[in-house]
This record gives C-alpha cells, sequence and structure tokens, in this order.
C-alpha cells in the first residue's frame, strides 16, 4: 500500500482518508520526511524560507469559552483579569513599527461584552495610525462571538470588520476539527461547522486566511486525518488558505493536563500535513511549542516558513513553553539547515533576503 | 568522486566509509540521505531495539584544578558554590539511588586538590556496600590520569585498586576534541588527546570497558570531529574496549566560551552528527543521545538518525544544566520507555555492559 500511497503524490493526487491514516500511523518517520520533503522543493524550488515580524497583541484574557487547554484565560471576575486600553494597544504596535514589524496579530478571549461597535471603532484608528501594518486578528471564534453579541449574520460580521481595516483572518481556534474532540476540550467553543463557516465567509469575501491545528490532547490519529481533510476540502472548495500551521497541545496549567505531543509524533503529522494539503501553498513550522532546534529540522519535514518573530506572545507561554526568537536567531536558524532566509509580508511577499 | 550515493554503497555492503566521506557528509545540506544511511547502519546492527539504562549520577566534587573554558561547573576551592561530597553524601546517594532500582551509578567530578587516593577508593567501597549489585561507572582518563599522579602508581596499578575496591567500568568524558590545535584553546590544562588515548588503551587492556564521548559544537571543525572520530575508530579497532559513543552537545551558557560563541548547537548538527558518528565508527555496537544536554525531543527523533542507546533516568545531573541545559533532570523507566515507544521502536532497559535486562 505504501508503493501506491507514493505512486499518488508522485503523480499529485489527493489521498484517501484512509491512505492518510495509514502513513500517520505505519510509516516510518523518515520515509514520512522524503515524502513530505520532496512536495515542498516542488511547491517551493528556490530553497527558500521564510519568516514575518510580528506582534501578537492579546486584548483580553476575558474568555466565555473556558476551554480545558487553555492556560490563557480568565473569568471576568478574575484578580488578572484584563482588557488593554486603546492606548495601551497603540502603544504595542508602536514598538512593533518601530522594529520592522509587518503583522499584527491580535487574539483575545471571546470577551461578554465586546461586540462590533467596539472593534470597528478600534481597527479603524489601527489602520489611520498604521496604514502599512497587516491587520491580521481574530479567529473564527471570536467572530462568531461578535456576530452573536451584535446580533448579526456572520457574513454581515465579516463585512464591517473588513471594512473597518481588519486585513486578514488567523485560523485559531481550530484545535481539532472533529466536534466529538471538541466536545472534549473546548465544549463551549464553536463547532467545526462554526469554524468551517467563518472560514469560507472570509475566503468569499476575498480576505487571506490561515489554517491550524492544535494536536496531543485527546484525539485520535483519524481525528487528525479527518481534520487535514476538512480543511483540504475547504480550500478546494474556493478557501484562502495561505498557510496550514500544526501546533502542539502545551499541558502546563490547564484543566486537561497530561503530556504532550513527542517530537516523532510532531514531525509525522507535521510531514503529513504537507503531503495532505498539498492545495495550500506554505506549512509553517512551530517554534514557539517546538523550539528552535526542532523547528530547524522541521524544514525537512515538511515546513517551509518559521512564521513569526513574535514580539509577543502570551498564550502559549501561559501554558509553560517560553521560547524565544529573534529575527538574527532565525536567519541562523535557516542558513544553518542549508536554505536562504527571508522576511515576508503576511501574504508571503518577500521584503528582504538575508 | 565522492558522492551520497558512493557513500549508500559502501554503507549497504558494510564497508568502513573513509575520513574524506565523513566529512563529504557533514558538509552536504540533505539531513533526510544521511539519516536514512544511519538508519539502515544501526537496523543492520541493533533491529529497531532502542537500549535506555536506569542510573544515577553523582558529581562529588565541582572543585577543579582545570579551568576548561567550555565548562560552567568547575569551581576554585574558594569560590561561592564550590562543594564536595563526604563518604556519607555518596552513601545517601546510592541508597536512594539504589532504592528507586537502578542498576548503575555514575561518578565523575572534578580534579580536587586535596582529595587522597583512599577516598576515591572508600567512594566505590562505599557504594558497593550499599549494594554489590549496583555497577560504579566512574572516572574519566582524565581523572585517572589525575589519581595516578596523586597516588604516585603507574596507570595500571592505579586501575588495579580500584577495580578492587568496586570500579566496575568508565565512563568516556574529557574526550572533548582530541585534536591537539582546537584542545590546547579549549582545556590548555587537560591532558592531552594522546594521553587520553593512552589511557583509555590501558583502561581496555586492564578488561575494562569504557564508554567514548566528544563535544562538539564550540570552536571545532568538521574536519576536527572527523579526526576525533578516527582517533576512536583506530583505538577501538585495537582493543574493542568502547561500548558507545556518545557526542555531547556543547552548552553555552555561563561557560567562559560563551562570550566567544553564542547560541548553542543546532537541531540539525545535533542529528547530522549523532548519523555521521552511526555511518563512521562501523566498530562500535552502539551510538548513545545524551537527552539532557540534546532535550527530550531531539534525542527521540535522533533514534531514526542511527541512535541505539538514550542516556537513562539521570537523577541529579549537575554540569550540563550548570550550562544552562533546560531538560528536565530525570526521566522515570516510564517516560522513556514511552519515549522510544512513540518512535516506532522497542525499548530495552539495559546494565552498564549492555546486557539485556527487560524489553517493554
Amino acid at each position: 500500500m505504501l508503493r501506491s500511497i507514493r505512486a499518488k503524490i508522485d503523480n499529485g493526487q489527493p489521498l484517501t482518508r484512509k491512505e492518510a491514516l495509514r502513513l500517520l500511523t505505519e510509516a516510518d518517520l523518515l520515509t514520512l520526511g522524503r515524502l513530505s520533503d520532496g512536495i515542498r522543493r516542488r511547491l517551493h524550488p528556490d530553497n527558500l524560507v521564510t519568516f514575518v515580524v510580528d506582534r501578537n497583541v492579546n486584548y483580553t484574557n476575558i474568555c466565555e469559552s473556558q476551554c480545558k487547554f487553555c492556560a490563557f484565560y480568565r473569568d471576568v471576575g478574575a484578580a488578572d483579569a484584563y482588557l488593554l486600553a486603546e492606548e495601551e494597544i497603540f502603544r504595542k504596535i508602536e514598538e512593533l513599527v518601530a522594529v520592522g514589524g509587518t503583522q499584527l496579530l491580535m487574539q483575545g478571549g471571546l470577551h461578554p461584552q465586546l461586540g462590533i461597535d467596539w472593534f470597528e471603532r478600534l481597527f479603524r484608528e489601527i489602520k489611520r495610525r498604521f496604514p502599512q501594518v497587516q491587520n491580521h486578528s481574530l479567529s473564527p471564534a471570536e467572530v462568531t462571538q461578535i456576530a452573536r453579541l451584535s446580533g448579526l449574520a456572520i457574513a454581515e460580521t465579516v463585512r464591517r470588520l473588513h471594512e473597518a481595516g481588519l486585513d486578514s483572518v488567523p485560523g485559531g481556534g481550530a484545535e481539532i476539527l472533529v466536534d466529538r474532540v471538541r466536545q472534549e476540550i473546548s465544549p463551549k467553543k464553536i463547532g467545526w461547522e462554526g469554524w468551517a463557516t467563518v472560514m469560507r465567509e472570509a475566503a468569499g469575501q476575498g480576505m487571506p486566511t490561515t489554517a491550524t491545528m492544535m494536536f496531543g490532547s485527546t484525539e485520535e490519529p483519524a481525528d487528525i486525518v479527518e481534520h487535514l481533510c476538512r480543511v483540504r476540502e475547504l480550500q478546494a472548495d474556493g478557501g484562502t488558505f495561505t498557510a496550514f500551521i500544526p501546533w502542539t497541545y502545551q499541558p502546563g496549567n490547564t484543566e486537561l493536563g497530561g503530556k504532550t505531543a513527542s517530537g516523532v509524533e510532531y514531525l509525522k503529522v507535521l510531514a503529513l500535513s504537507r503531503i495532505v494539503l498539498d492545495n495550500i501553498p506554505n506549512i509553517q513550522a512551530s517554534w514557539v511549542t517546538q523550539g528552535a532546534k526542532m523547528a530547524q529540522v522541521a524544514l525537512f519535514f515538511g515546513a517551509n516558513d518559521l512564521g513569526g518573530t513574535m514580539l509577543e506572545e502570551n498564550v502559549v507561554a501561559a501554558a509553560g513553553c517560553t521560547f524565544r526568537m529573534s529575527k538574527e536567531e532565525m536567519v541562523e536558524l535557516i542558513r544553518g539547515a542549508g536554505f536562504r532566509a527571508a522576511q515576508r509580508t503576511t501574504l508571503y511577499r518577500i521584503i528582504r533576503e538575508f | 568522486m565522492i558522492s551520497l550515493a558512493s557513500i549508500g554503497e559502501k554503507v549497504q555492503s558494510g564497508l568502513r566509509i573513509s575520513d574524506a566521506e565523513a566529512l563529504f557528509l557533514f558538509d552536504t545540506p540533505d539531513l533526510l540521505a544521511i539519516g536514512e544511511l544511519a538508519a539502515s547502519a544501526n537496523e543492520r546492527k541493533n533491529g529497531k531495539r532502542v537500549f535506555f539504562n536506569v542510573n544515577r549520577h553523582i558529581n562529588y566534587t565541582n572543585i577543579c584544578v582545570n579551568r576548561c573554558v567550555f565548562c560552567a561547573f568547575s569551581k576554585t576551592p574558594a569560590e561561592p558554590g564550590a562543594y564536595a561530597y563526604d563518604l556519607g553524601d555518596i552513601r545517601e546517594r546510592a541508597m536512594e539511588a539504589a532504592s528507586q532500582g537502578a542498576t548503575e551509578i555514575h561518578i565523575v567530578g572534578g580534579l580536587h586538590p586535596d582529595l587522597p587516593f583512599d577516598f576515591y577508593l572508600e567512594m566505590l567501597r562505599t557504594v558497593k556496600a550499599v549494594s554489590p549489585a549496583l555497577h560504579v561507572k566512574a572516572f574519566t582518563a582524565v581523572e585517572i590520569d589525575y589519581l595516578a599522579r596523586i597516588s604516585g602508581l603507574p596507570v595500571v596499578e592505579t586501575l588495579a585498586r580500584l577495580k578492587e575496591a568496586g570500579l566496575g567500568s568508565l565512563p568516556g568524558g574529557g574526550a572533548e576534541i582530541l585534536g591537539t590545535e582546537v584542545r590546547s584553546k579549549l582545556c590548555p590544562e587537560k591532558i592531552s588527546g594522546e594521553r587520553w588515548l593512552a589511557v583509555m588503551e590501558e583502561v581496555h587492556e586492564a578488561g575494562l570497558k569504557s564508554n567514548a564521548t566528544m563535544l562538539y559544537g564550540h570552536l571545532e571543525s568538521y574536519a576536527d570531529r572527523v579526526d576525533h572520530m578516527r582517533r576512536l575508530r583506530e583505538l577501538q579497532d585495537k582493543t574493542g574496549g568502547f561500548q558507545v559513543f556518545i557526542p555531547l552537545a556543547f552548552q553555552p551558557e555561563n561557560t567562559p566560551l560563551k562570550l566567544a560563541k553564542k547560541g548553542g548547537t543546532t537541531g540539525v548538527d545535533d542529528l547530522k552528527t549523532l548519523a555521521i558518528a552511526r555511518i563512521y565508527l562501523d566498530n562500535f555496537a552502539n551510538i548513545k543521545a545524551y537527552w539532557v544536554m540534546l532535550g527530550e525531543k531531539i534525542a527521540q527523533v535522533s533514534l531514526t538518525f542511527g541512535v541505539n542507546d538514550l542516556d537513562g533516568t539521570v537523577v541529579e545531573e549537575k554540569i550540563g544544566h550548570d550550562a544552562g541545559a533546560d531538560s528536565p533532570q530525570a526521566m522515570t523507566r516510564e517516560d522513556i520507555a514511552l519515549l522510544i515507544g512513540k518512535a516506532g521502536r522497542i525499548p530495552v532497559e539495559r546494565d552498564t555492559l549492555y546486557n539485556e535486562l527487560r524489553v517493554y
């Protein structure tokens, strides 16, 4: 069967769910590496590895979703619950611009009071003050929350946010796009259809998007395959995913607890992502959850991008995982693996080669 | 003309690769190809089995007359934080290890200016008195040379006394980089590479097995690494006394050398070095990944890059951690067996001499 799977991959034919599952559970790590590396080099023949200079701004940690895998959220009344003032947000963006950053990734919790007016005003002001910054913010769960609080349809919510200055929608909160798993780890969050609805709408309105996957919690290998196939199908059906970003559940300080996925499991899932999602151009390595060493090795297991330098990151750090990386370190890391390093925009335009 | 294909043919037919071919591999960017060669060389020797060993490290003192620039552990006697265990401390640690089911005590320390030779003999006897079943793997070639000097005995006699007191085998530390040029910058006061090899030869002749290490990722070139491995391969041809080769990734934090070089080794370099060691050292049965310095993730991934041995459940490891290693202090048997199992390999607990104790 491995031989027929290999033949399909060589011919650029999509794998069935059964074939993908077989690869994930039976193929050797190096076999998966070879297959994914072949696709990655076909899609990116220029031997380039890219990254974006960005900042995460977590505008609030107040969240009604209370996901069991999350160490970041707080209930409204908690002593360390916060909502950033606008001026604070602008100051953070100024710092980003000062270091040559191009991407703002604003994400927060599902705040019970922040309706569309709050976001429209904020996004307009961000666009006015920082027209050069790509506002790559929110997630399908937040967009859905804003729609609900404001009594708007998803389509109208996306339209108004876009008009106010939201440039693209990151694919956070995807976790595992299988409702049985979501019931276990994030029962109050939108289901997989809800996630897909927002992404379809954003794509339909011409906004670029990304997709993520958080694995290593309670899912089975078949759930990972289902997730990948659903993302592939969304993309085939008019999707605008520029990148796919798999990362591992971090158990520190969470209700769910347990262990994180091992290094081999991470690389296998990453490689399978590259193989299954051959209709999405870029696969990002997650140095934030894997550390610099594994992120570098990931470049041989399907990844062609290292994501952001993340001037600020709070969510993964809350779960006890605190890797840090500068632009210089990133360039070194990429070169050390034998690739050319380049800084890109959110939409993968090359700004500068190193 | 050297190529990946020509090296591949040699590896497939079990032929030895040359220094130039090893260097070629270090220079090739194709990490997966190197991995595939190493995996096939390892598969032929060890199948899918991966060893681990339940041990406890005891670093009896951090006071050291040498000042190696890569070391964050050594202290002068007057420095804050300087310590030396007494026999009570040794006994306590050995008892704790025995109660946790350790089969090996790994003892190394600094070159202490005042401890008499008798102390070292007593240290070994103390551990053996706690449990005769505990295997004592102790003293690098550097310490053996030092003990011979402080005892005024020839190395062969020094070893005989230590063996009589309970020494079971020797770890492979202090090798660093054996070539003179790098070594004179890295650890000018330490015994030379030639001396390290000469002591190891006597160790093997005395009927004791030892390990061999290489500290990489600092001032050395790829050629220095290959030269280092060539010296080990030659001695191994002669004595057959090395059980395992252990490349150690340099940890720069808190070391004088950090000023000269930032960072540490990269993941790709770690995997390449382990894999090339597996390919080049055809007369070594085992290649070990020391997860304390590599981190658990890279150590696990290395099992598909030719590695067949994970350094075990290390309790109280100080040397790597003082230099900024951010791995946890210890893994349990279950942790390590799970790690190996998740890499698609069969976990096998071994004793120090690579006898199989239990298959998981």
